[in-house]
């Protein structure tokens, strides 16, 4: 029984990389060409659903994109050209990762500035030097006679 | 010392605030958290010619949009955001003469039979239409999902992109001052 369902969890595991969108009319014959397509369309974004790529995505946009990077290997593209034919079109955002410019570094370095920022403080925090709690003040001489007769009443008469 | 109870409640009452601004603005339909912007405001708009779908009379081509202020709105029969938006598109097609614009329609991924069912029904907002039925163009438009709907000006730059159905508010805020601006 056991032996089973793991055979049966171990085969639906290995079937999980079929599970790519992708149709068998979408497939070129050159697999050279075939492999670089998958590369490029692994990296984009499809628009409908946003978090899954184009090459995950049965959105009907995802295949159209998908046809369309085929189309542009097939005429000739380099892999930056037939990405940059999208993002032209789509901008960044169809970018799964995406690009490190001036109005990104806000998304890749923030992180980490934050996490800088917070080690500098507990720094800061832990070095500074403890002030001793100050003494307090002397007693003043009513004070000092009060405690001394508290001290007398209290104190055990000595011998008998 | 009481700064130490004041900083962080300061804080803390900015963060709400924002919050709450961003629950109203997004339940509002002020502002759409998954909305992409479009990469081609300030660009010029793509070259194409799409053959009329099956019926209408004028198709739509790159060089019907040259001198012209143009409503280009991206729909299809399938789409029942397109059918919520669509009486809004035949009061607009009204106020084209008058407005200085011409509306035309983009009919993506559609089936040119179905069209003409809808909108033998439901009349037919757009001077021009274009037959999209590959995606061909709505791609080199960057389109991710009907409708959307560009403001092209008279050098056939794209101006505005909206994705998603039209309102009055967007209409009354957004797009006729935005018509307005362009036909001066």
């Amino acid at each position: 029984m056991m032996r089973r369902l793991i055979l049966v969890l171990a085969l639906i595991f290995a079937a999980l990389p079929a599970l790519a969108a992708i149709a068998p009319d979408e497939i070129m014959s050159d697999p050279a060409l075939e492999a670089r397509a998958r590369g490029i369309t692994k990296q984009l974004r499809c628009l409908v659903c946003q978090n899954q790529s184009i090459d995950d995505s049965n959105a009907p946009l995802a295949r159209d994109l998908r046809l369309l990077v085929r189309e542009r290997l097939k005429a000739g593209d380099g892999d930056d050209a037939a990405i940059a034919y999208v993002v032209a079109r789509y901008g960044d955002f169809v970018l799964l990762r995406p690009p490190i410019k001036a109005t990104t570094w806000l998304l890749w370095f923030g992180p980490a500035v934050i996490l800088l920022g917070g080690v500098v403080f507990l720094w800061l925090r832990v070095r500074r030097p403890k002030v001793a709690p100050a003494a307090p003040a002397p007693l003043d001489p009513e004070e000092e006679k009060k405690l001394a007769a508290l001290m007398g009443e209290s104190q055990p008469k000595a011998g008998p | 010392m009481r700064l130490r109870f004041v900083v962080p409640a300061f804080l803390f009452v900015l963060l709400g605030a924002g919050f709450v601004y961003a629950l109203v603005a997004i339940q509002s339909g002020k502002k759409d958290p998954s909305a992409v912007p479009s990469a081609l405001i300030g660009k010029p708009a793509p070259e194409f010619a799409l053959p009329a779908p099956q019926g209408f009379s004028a198709g739509l081509s790159a060089a019907d949009l040259k001198g012209k202020v143009t409503i280009l709105n991206v729909f299809a029969s399938w789409c029942p955001p397109c059918h919520v938006e669509h009486p809004l598109l035949l009061d607009l097609a009204k106020e084209a003469t008058n407005g200085g614009f011409q509306l035309v329609g983009l009919n993506w991924k559609d089936k040119d039979e179905k069209l003409a069912a809808w909108f033998k029904e439901a009349g037919n907002p757009f001077a021009r239409i274009g037959a999209d039925p590959d995606n061909r163009v709505g791609i080199d438009f960057g389109v991710y999902g009907a409708p959307e709907t560009f403001i092209i000006d008279r050098d056939a730059k794209i101006v505005y992109r909206y994705a998603g159905p039209l309102t009055q508010e967007l209409l009354r805020d957004e797009i006729r001052p935005l018509l307005a601006k362009l036909k001066k």
